[in-house]
């Protein structure tokens, strides 16, 4: 569904994202994991087209999307830290964006709903505290039932109740059968949710594979356990090589 | 727009001759309005840019949200100089040259617009943004005018012509001054380049010529600007 063929990204000299390839298929969600820094964020922004690759071509369901938009519409998109306007409230914020989108297949204003987002339609989006706005941005996300979906470290700075909530909703509509990118620290998140593991590190990747698989090469059967066992082993052979 | 009424108005109460009126708010419109332009575009465009963000991850056309951004920011602006300017003049009457004083004034709105948005979009940072548009503006109100006339100077004994009139092209605002001008018949008054230029062309031709130079000032900058967003990382 997603295809990243050798991907670079340079920002001015920092090689932000070295020479990846990649293909994301629909059914499965991917964990995108690193350190700060790694690239993660800037890999999803090349996705949507926000940062242009130096090289490299990305795919999505087949299409170029050089230079194209259109292939958006099969996106939602919740960014790490959601900026809006400030003078706008939410009702406008939610009536301008429906606008934009002309929804085709209905909409899913279920996190919407769950959120309660819908008790304060005339709050300024200035006024609201971090929780709010993501969750405002995670309803926004999930509200065109898009196809595949990138989420930005989407549970950091919620409420373990809007947590839930959000989690629960990432199951459904991953067995529904779309395509999550999810990037976070939080590896006891991650661990209900996902079904691969991508771990970046400096732009490059250095571990990709299923979770099933993961767990039974490093023996545990914890995420977070298994994951630093391949970030130490990672470091290890880096450092040998080093010396 | 209060900021104009209000010294248009004030010029009018000041002095009874209409016409050492309209120069002395050409003088300011000169001054004024590129300086208005450049800062108001740069802190909106920087204001906005969560929102240009947000609307990036939408399904839209990079070149619709800049298209929609330069007519919102360059619209709001000239609406705001014709009401702040004419009010007064329809109140007191501006003596025929009213009309040449609103147009020219609205496309020089236009040209720092451009200007100022192609600034926006090659930095980084609101300060560096508005530091830069500010160096662009002093540049073109008074440093340039200060070059032309050094240059001018200094060449006397050669033929300086045509090395003038592309001199003068070279800056919008000299342009726009040189459009009141050719209209008000005191262009000795009106320091050096506009002196040229009355005598180079003549009322008609020099004013199409000086329009269509200076629209062409309004259209570069904002193409240059639609094709630097459509690849910039965001």
């Amino acid at each position: 569904m997603i295809s990243l063929n050798k991907i670079s990204k340079k920002f001015g000299k920092l090689l932000a994202v070295n020479d990846i390839s990649l293909n994301l298929e629909p059914m499965h969600s991917y964990a995108l994991i690193g350190p700060n820094g790694s690239g993660k964020t800037t890999m999803i922004k090349m996705i949507l087209g926000m940062v242009l690759p130096t090289c490299g071509e990305i795919k999505v369901d087949g299409q170029q999307i050089a230079r194209s938009w259109k292939y958006r519409e099969k996106i939602g998109y919740m960014p790490q830290i959601g900026r809006y306007p400030d003078n706008i409230t939410i009702g406008q914020l939610f009536e301008m964006i429906k606008k934009i989108r002309h929804a085709t297949n209905g909409m899913d204003e279920e996190l919407f709903h769950s959120f309660q987002l819908d008790f304060m339609l005339k709050k300024q989006m200035r006024t609201l505290s971090g929780g709010t706005r993501q969750k405002v941005s995670a309803a926004l996300a999930f509200l065109f039932k898009p196809p595949i979906l990138i989420l930005d470290e989407p549970t950091a700075g919620l409420d373990p109740v809007s947590v839930e909530i959000l989690k629960e909703k990432i199951q459904k509509e991953k067995d529904a059968g779309k395509l999550f990118i999810i990037t976070s620290h939080i590896m006891s998140d991650l661990d209900d949710l996902s079904t691969d593991i991508i771990y970046l590190y400096e732009g490059s990747i250095v571990y990709n594979n299923p979770v099933s698989i993961l767990k039974e090469e490093t023996g545990h059967d914890r995420l977070g356990k298994a994951v630093s066992k391949i970030i130490r082993d990672h470091a290890t052979t880096t450092n040998s090589r080093l010396h | 727009m209060l900021f104009l009424m209000f010294s248009s108005i004030g010029l009018y109460q000041l002095d009874s001759d209409t016409s050492k009126v309209v120069m002395s708010l050409m003088n300011i419109l000169l001054i004024v309005v590129p300086l208005i332009s450049v800062i108001f575009t740069t802190i909106h465009f920087y204001n906005s840019y969560e929102f240009i963000e947000l609307m990036l991850a939408q399904p839209i056309n990079r070149r619709t949200i800049f298209v929609a951004e330069y007519i919102a920011v360059s619209f709001s602006l000239v609406i705001t100089f014709v009401i702040g300017l004419s009010t007064p003049m329809i109140i007191y009457g501006a003596g025929g040259i009213g009309g040449t004083l609103l147009i020219s004034g609205s496309i020089l709105t236009l040209v720092f617009t451009s200007l100022a948005f192609l600034v926006a979009v090659l930095t980084r940072d609101k300060a560096k943004a508005i530091g830069l548009g500010l160096l662009v503006w002093f540049y073109f109100t008074l440093i340039y005018d200060a070059i032309v006339l050094w240059v001018v100077y200094t060449f006397s004994d050669y033929p300086l012509d045509t090395a003038t009139m592309i001199m003068i092209s070279l800056n919008p605002v000299d342009l726009a001054r040189i459009l009141m001008v050719l209209k008000l018949d005191i262009s000795a008054l009106m320091g050096y380049t506009g002196a040229f230029y009355r005598e180079f062309l003549g009322s008609n031709a020099g004013f199409f010529t000086s329009t269509a130079i200076l629209l062409f000032w309004a259209i570069i900058p904002a193409w240059l600007a639609l094709h630097v967003f459509r690849k910039k990382d965001l």
